[in-house]
């Protein structure tokens, strides 16, 4: 009994911690539409800061606290409010996640550029003193997070219900156009609410480091449990969120107390840090039907699709190429060519997802692993097993979706970062799969009796394979599907009163992007034939994503150059270790600049033929008449390109703009190709 | 016989209410009229019709089934359309894409084994927009939007179409070219309800006419008995002395700052 009436004040205690973050969460949610994915890392950020001040520089743990709480943080939440999320609220779920995702890559790029990797810790307050009521043992630390706590509670009701600036802010919730018309001014609400918001994700780190550890990547996770909390009230509701806070708390509680005394728990080891994730999953299946989304977001240019021909040629000069590259190729070398193809495909997933249907996933390189996992049972591999894996991911995709059928993309996306979490903690560390980082072993992939028996041989393959995915995603831009996705995107009510099931859809295209994936993350494996956990870490989903954001997410030539920009970047900081953080912290502001665009880098190289025409041929031609007359002549400066057959039979360009004339994919290179 | 029976709705937001125990029936084949001044829950209430909003209490009957909890998409199937008023063009797509889309979606996999081009054109030329079939949706006017809607709606063969003011954008000879293609869907056996604010138009093609203030059904009947109806010129103009309204004015001022009910 005493034993339970410990838990039970640990998981208060630790229920307090977490409804500190996670009223922080709601306040800028509720505010401004901005789902925060940076949180945690945010809190983390500022939990390194706090260290730095109380232990490194040994000031005071009151004056630390002070300048944390009091500057550092609410100072930094004003301009991320004003320079990275301003505007964020109305725009769609993807763009906003790609540059809060951005933001939190960035904190951890910065932090670990700052504090090098060591052993750190922040000592409780008051360490010493212990007070025992009843027999259970309260340290000061328990006792200053939920005054702490209560004290939050409190100063956010009179924040919110007794103050102009609170009413202000609820008023920005519903319509901040509006306020704006009656005086209020939403930009200062909403930095207020950034400033606050940050404040309170730095104290629950501060509060929470001592039990989590001085860890990047699990202080970061501290947004899983804080949204799993924030859940039960719809993340609006501050009350619920005290509440969901204070179960997620027991329940951690009683699962670190209690999980041995069960038969079997030797194999969940993992459990405890993912109960919140399953505490989320729970709270999702309860939530109800969320309605459709009134009110257009407007059509995206995106970039158009090349036709059959074009692709045809595209597809074999990429082999080709491919082909020409590894010939004589040392292996260290080919494997990071086949990486860069597996990413390549990764980033496939992506453009049919995310590029085409607006929905976001953080959990692909999670799907990458199930891939690999169901590949590495397979005795013999051949076309048969690949499709087994494949089908098989598609499932666990589906698996994943359907919890979240009911409810808006940007619960699909934090569903998805709460699976890649679990699938790190629980499953890749079991024994069946990964079993503590051991290298997973897998064969090599035959086909038709052909084994692909060499390294060189594999990597063409995969380039094949790449080249195969491009087609069935540009054949299903082109058809009824592709048409379809980008309705949706478009207008989901629209959609809707047309007719269309949207919950099963999504399921569908969902499982349908899980597939792909589970094809690059088989593809991997049947490289390397040796493999570990760590290629499948949830943060490489979260790189994927903005590597997609920055070299575009709607068009093939943005995913074969970001997959390889991906394979590049741990390359890239392996060879300068000093800067490593610097350049997640590069990739970082690349995908906030860019994220607003979701045709990325790519786009603006499609343009760039384009713009030489429009720059350079009017002067080459006036110092060489003759120039003028061979561009006409080879289809330069003509608006419509004889050779560019728009998408469909009769219809226009898909997605195209009709304004900015045929920004055809490689049109211009095409034409030089046609000669 | 009603196709549609709106009884005793009620949607509140917070403590706002929007729709007040609205009732109100639909004529099979009629084209009916729903006005109101700003904020009345006209579009509430088609929201309500369509299932993009739960309403607090009340139902929703169409052709005979209590359709109240039925999903969007459900209700589609089963014969509703609409447009909106706030438009949810496909922008991205280009007007005869938009059309298309809609084919796919009703269709399903029986679209897969036919085409579809001569029934977009058709429909294109219907609601007389196939100038602008190549165009982006988001490119084009908002009237031309609005006939786009229509089209886009045309496609999954509705019973009831729900048309949210569909003429405003449009000019003079547009509305009404646009009233002589209203008649002809309701001949063919279509039924219409319709947010409108052109009164012309309304008073013109409108069989019966429902008027909505502050959420509740305030007036029934044809055109003329609403014209006349002291209750409606009180709620449209604040004031009921003399005679017929908006005779000599297209549009009568919707405006209710002075609205006394």
């Amino acid at each position: 009994m005493n034993e339970f009436l410990s838990y039970t004040v640990i998981g208060i205690f630790t229920g307090a911690a977490y409804a500190i973050a996670a009223s922080g969460l709601v306040l800028t949610y509720s505010t401004t539409r901005v789902f925060n994915i940076a949180h945690g890392a945010i809190g983390m950020f500022f939990t390194f800061v706090y260290w730095d001040f109380s232990q490194r520089q040994g000031l005071p743990a009151w004056l630390s606290l002070v300048l944390v709480l009091g500057i550092c943080a609410p100072l930094t939440g004003v301009l991320l409010q004003r320079f990275v999320t301003r505007g964020l609220g109305t725009a769609p779920v993807g763009v906003s996640l790609v540059v809060t995702v951005a933001l939190l890559v960035a904190m951890i790029g910065i932090a670990t550029q700052i504090w090098k990797p060591e052993a750190r810790a922040i000592p409780e307050f008051f360490p010493d003193k212990r007070f025992d009521v009843w027999g259970i043992v309260i340290t000061p630390q328990h006792i200053i997070t939920l005054v702490l706590s209560l004290l939050v509670a409190g100063g956010l009701y009179v924040l919110l219900a007794r103050t102009r600036v609170g009413t202000a802010m609820r008023a920005s919730v519903d319509n901040a156009e509006l306020l704006g018309l009656y005086g209020g001014r939403a930009e200062v609400v909403s930095a207020l609410a950034w400033a606050v918001g940050t404040s309170l994700a730095a104290l629950g780190g501060i509060l929470l480091a001592p039990q989590i550890g001085m860890d990047f990547y699990l202080l970061t996770l501290i947004v899983i449990s804080a949204y799993a909390a924030a859940m039960l009230g719809k993340l609006t509701s501050l009350p619920m969120t005290y509440v969901g806070a204070m179960a997620l708390g027991l329940a951690s509680s009683y699962v670190v107390g209690y999980l041995d005394k069960f038969p079997g728990a030797e194999n969940l080891t993992g459990l405890p840090p993912v109960v919140p994730t399953i505490f989320l999953f729970a709270i999702l299946v309860l939530l109800p039907q969320a309605p459709l989304r009134i009110g257009q977001v407007k059509g995206l240019v995106s970039a158009p699709v090349p036709s059959p021909t074009k692709t045809g040629v595209w597809g074999i000069g990429l082999i080709g190429f491919v082909v020409l590259l590894v010939s004589g190729m040392a292996d260290s070398t080919l494997l990071n060519v086949g990486t860069a193809i597996a990413y390549g495909i990764l980033m496939l997933s992506l453009v049919l997802l995310t590029g085409y249907g607006g929905f976001v996933s953080l959990a692909q390189f999670a799907f990458a692993g199930v891939g690999a996992v169901i590949y590495s049972q397979v005795e013999q591999p051949n076309l048969f097993g690949l499709a087994v894996a494949i089908i098989g991911t598609g499932l666990v995709g589906a698996i994943v979706a359907i919890p979240v059928l009911r409810l808006t993309g940007l619960y699909l996306a934090l569903a998805t970062l709460a699976f890649g979490q679990l699938m790190d903690k629980l499953i890749f560390t079991s024994a069946w799969a990964f079993e503590f980082n051991n290298p997973l072993k897998a064969e090599r992939l035959s086909v038709l009796g052909y084994k692909f028996e060499s390294l060189t041989s594999t990597v063409i393959m995969m380039a094949v394979f790449f080249v195969l995915v491009a087609f069935v995603i540009i054949a299903i831009r082109r058809g009824r599907l592709g048409r379809i996705l980008i309705a949706m995107r478009d207008s989901q009510a629209a959609c809707g009163t047309l007719g269309l099931d949207m919950r099963w859809f999504r399921v569908g295209v969902f499982a349908g992007s899980a597939s792909i994936a589970g094809l690059a993350g088989a593809l991997l494996i049947s490289m390397r034939m040796s493999i570990t956990a760590n290629d499948f870490l949830y943060f490489n989903s979260l790189l994927l994503l903005l590597m997609a954001g920055v070299w575009g997410l709607t068009s093939i030539t943005g995913a074969a150059l970001g997959g390889v920009f991906m394979m590049y970047l741990p390359v890239a900081q392996g060879e300068n270790p000093d800067i490593a953080g610097l350049l997640f912290v590069l990739l970082a502001v690349g995908a906030i600049i860019l994220g607003r665009n979701p045709n990325g880098l790519a786009y603006y190289l499609f343009q760039l033929p384009r713009w030489i025409q429009g720059s350079l041929f009017p002067a080459l031609a006036e110092k060489y008449p003759g120039m003028a007359l061979r561009a006409q002549e080879y289809g330069f400066g003509r608006r419509d390109d004889d050779d560019y057959d728009d998408g469909d039979h009769n219809d226009g360009d898909p997605g195209g703009d009709p304004g900015a004339g045929p920004l055809a994919e490689e049109v211009d290179t095409h034409a030089v190709a046609a000669r | 016989m009603p196709l549609l029976h709106v009884d005793d709705v009620v949607v509140q937001f917070g403590g706002v209410t929007a729709v007040n125990h609205a009732n109100f029936e639909v004529e099979q084949g009629s084209i009916t009229g729903l006005i109101g001044p700003n904020g009345a829950g006209k579009t509430t209430t088609f929201n309500v019709v369509t299932g993009l909003q739960t309403p607090t209490s009340g139902r929703v009957v169409f052709d005979d089934k209590d359709i109240t909890r039925m999903p969007v998409h459900r209700r589609s199937r089963r014969g509703i359309g609409r447009t909106f008023q706030r438009l949810e063009a496909f922008g991205s797509l280009t007007v005869a894409e938009n059309v298309r889309t809609a084919f796919d979606i009703h269709d399903g996999f029986a679209g897969l084994f036919r085409s579809v081009q001569n029934d977009v054109d058709d429909l294109l030329d219907l609601v007389g927009i196939a100038n602008h079939a190549d165009d982006r949706a988001d490119s084009i006017p908002t009237g031309t939007a609005r006939l786009l809607e229509l089209a886009r709606a045309l496609a999954c063969d509705p019973k009831l179409l729900l048309l949210d003011e569909p003429s405003s954008g449009l000019d003079e000879s547009e509305t009404e070219a646009f009233g002589e293609l209203l008649q002809q869907l309701a001949n063919e056996g279509r039924t219409i309800l319709m947010v409108e604010h052109d009164m012309d138009l309304v008073m013109n093609v409108c069989d019966t006419i429902h008027v909505l203030d502050f959420g509740s059904v305030i007036a029934d009947g044809t055109p003329a008995q609403v014209r006349a109806n002291p209750v409606v010129q009180k709620a449209y103009l604040g004031y009921s002395d003399d005679g017929p309204a908006g005779d000599d004015t297209a549009v009568l001022p919707l405006v209710n700052e002075e609205v006394v009910l």
